[in-house]
């Protein structure tokens, strides 16, 4: 059809008006199957109530595609995995820094969660973890008997396997249990503050992550630096614990509350301190391989 | 009457049609058999064994090569197989024996330890990378990443090779060198054909499970004591 200036300007309302406007009893159907009906109306009136119906539908969608997923996807699929690994570098960056560091108001499920736990960072720092670990505890162990003849150096593969069972079975049993002991606190009494069981692991996992650096530096074989790290690294993730921890049982019975927290920092302490004990030599004494033990 | 004939017998003007006898109805409906030269392109069964084997090695050998000077090229990837990964990672194993495994326990790994650590850590690897909304395949993966393993397998044996001869402080910094720089190898051989299936705001997430896989094998090959 002719348009005005230019033929190939896209111009098909323009030409579907000018056609209505020439013939008003035309009958005019939508597009939507539901609405087939004549409208024997002006040009502008009927493209607003086409509009009109279309709309609805329209809508309808777009309200399924913004409210969020209607249906979750089946536990057994990939799908479902794949909504906890929804992140990007940068935030994976800010979560571990923002476990380092303990700020009073801010609680670090609120703060760098905002409802978007992931499983990357909880797997991947308890593995890194596991195996500097027992790397680091084999070069301590190398290191601490330098000067002994006897000394045959082995690599102590199976310590892999132990750190893997303890760092990951801190990891995940420990949120498990905290998790059913809020959820059993919750149904005594009503908190304005609940956490789903994929945060407590994500805040478990992150907490972990001021460890790495302290392992690697207890190789050194000086007693008060190790010592000093192993205060500093349980003051950080204790406090980031407590303060995530301090919301969801604020207004619970005051016992209760401060023998959660306590039994909190007191598991903290006790794989901080484990680990060390179990893994490294403090120079001097000469006795973690424990060759005497089989199997 | 007559139209009324006409009517009830509506074919009636067919009866005299007959078939013409020179427009042929007879034929032979069998189904030719194209010539047996099609199906030897396809089909190959009848070819010696040392062309099926030799076939494969090349493949497996064209690889390697492609590990060795990792450009951009998609020869690893399209055609993915598992030969080469099974053959290196058999070999690190059976060359990380024999050490101080004389002692049952706390000694170097153990032949399945080192099976289970490499095809485990791939295919987590993969998992992850997968997870992460990576393009690509599974298979192609696990490939990429067995055969990016052959650095660090001539990494172990030169060392053995070089424990034959003393064990002291400067062997130790010469196995420290070659292993590193096979560590480096293999690892920035690795993301060079695993990144580019990532969006780019995700691929240090991608690259550091991979740095962790390669660095526990160099640290296995490195602790490695006669």
């Amino acid at each position: 059809m002719a348009s005005k200036n230019d033929p190939f300007q896209f111009q098909e309302f323009d030409e579907a008006g000018d056609l209505l406007e020439a013939n008003r009893d035309a009958t005019t159907i939508s597009i939507d199957d539901e609405d087939v009906k004549p409208q024997k109306q002006s040009a502008a009136t009927g493209f607003s109530s086409e509009a009109d119906t279309e709309d609805p539908l329209a809508n309808d969608d777009q309200a399924e595609l913004l409210s969020g997923q209607k249906k979750s996807p089946s536990f057994w699929s990939f799908e479902y995995y794949q909504r906890f690994f929804d992140i990007e570098t940068h935030h994976v960056k800010e979560r571990i820094i923002g476990s380092m560091m303990p700020w009073p108001r801010k609680n670090f499920i609120n703060v760098y969660l905002r409802r978007n736990p992931d499983l990357y960072g909880p797997f991947w720092i308890c593995t890194t973890l596991v195996f500097a670990t027992a790397i680091s505890g084999n070069i301590s162990n190398f290191l601490a008997h330098q000067g002994n003849r006897d000394y045959k150096y082995t690599p102590e593969f199976r310590k892999v396997t132990i750190a893997a069972t303890i760092i990951f079975s801190y990891a995940w049993l420990v949120p498990l249990a905290v998790w059913g002991f809020l959820l059993w606190r919750n149904n005594k009494m009503v908190n304005l503050v609940s956490y789903a069981f994929m945060e407590i692991v994500c805040v478990y996992g992150y907490s972990l992550s001021i460890y790495i650096p302290a392992v690697v530096l207890w190789i050194l074989p000086f007693n008060w630096l190790s010592w000093c790290t192993i205060v500093v690294a349980l003051c950080l993730s204790g406090s980031v614990l407590v303060l995530t921890f301090w919301p969801a049982v604020r207004d619970d019975h005051p016992r209760v509350m401060i023998a959660f927290l306590s039994v909190i920092v007191l598991l903290n302490i006790l794989l901080a301190v484990g680990c060390k004990t179990y893994f490294f030599t403090i120079p001097g004494n000469k006795t973690v391989t424990p060759t005497n033990s089989t199997t | 009457m007559a139209a009324s004939e006409e009517a009830s017998r509506p074919f009636a003007g067919l009866s005299d049609v007959s078939i013409s006898e020179d427009i042929p109805v007879e034929g032979d409906i069998s189904v030719p058999v194209g010539p047996s030269r099609r199906d030897d392109e396809f089909s190959t069964l009848d070819e010696p064994v040392k062309d099926t084997i030799m076939r494969d090695l090349r493949a497996v050998g064209n690889k390697f090569i492609h590990v060795l000077y990792p450009k951009r090229s998609s020869a690893l990837l399209r055609d993915w197989d598992l030969w080469g990964p099974l053959l290196l990672c058999v070999t690190l194993a059976l060359l990380l024996q024999g050490g101080a495994a004389d002692h049952e326990d706390q000694g170097g790994p153990q032949f399945a330890e080192v099976f289970v650590i490499v095809w485990f850590g791939s295919i987590i690897i993969t998992l992850n990378s997968k997870l992460l909304g990576g393009t690509i395949s599974f298979f192609q993966s696990l490939c990429v990443l067995g055969y990016c393993i052959m650095p660090l397998t001539v990494a172990m044996v030169v060392c053995r090779i070089v424990l034959l001869v003393s064990s002291g402080v400067i062997i130790f910094a010469v196995r420290l060198v070659v292993v590193t720089a096979s560590f480096g190898w293999s690892t920035f051989a690795s993301t060079a054909f695993l990144a580019d299936s990532q969006p780019p705001n995700r691929k240090a997430l991608v690259v550091y499970p991979v740095f962790l896989f390669y660095f526990v094998i160099a640290w296995m090959i490195l602790t490695y004591s006669p």
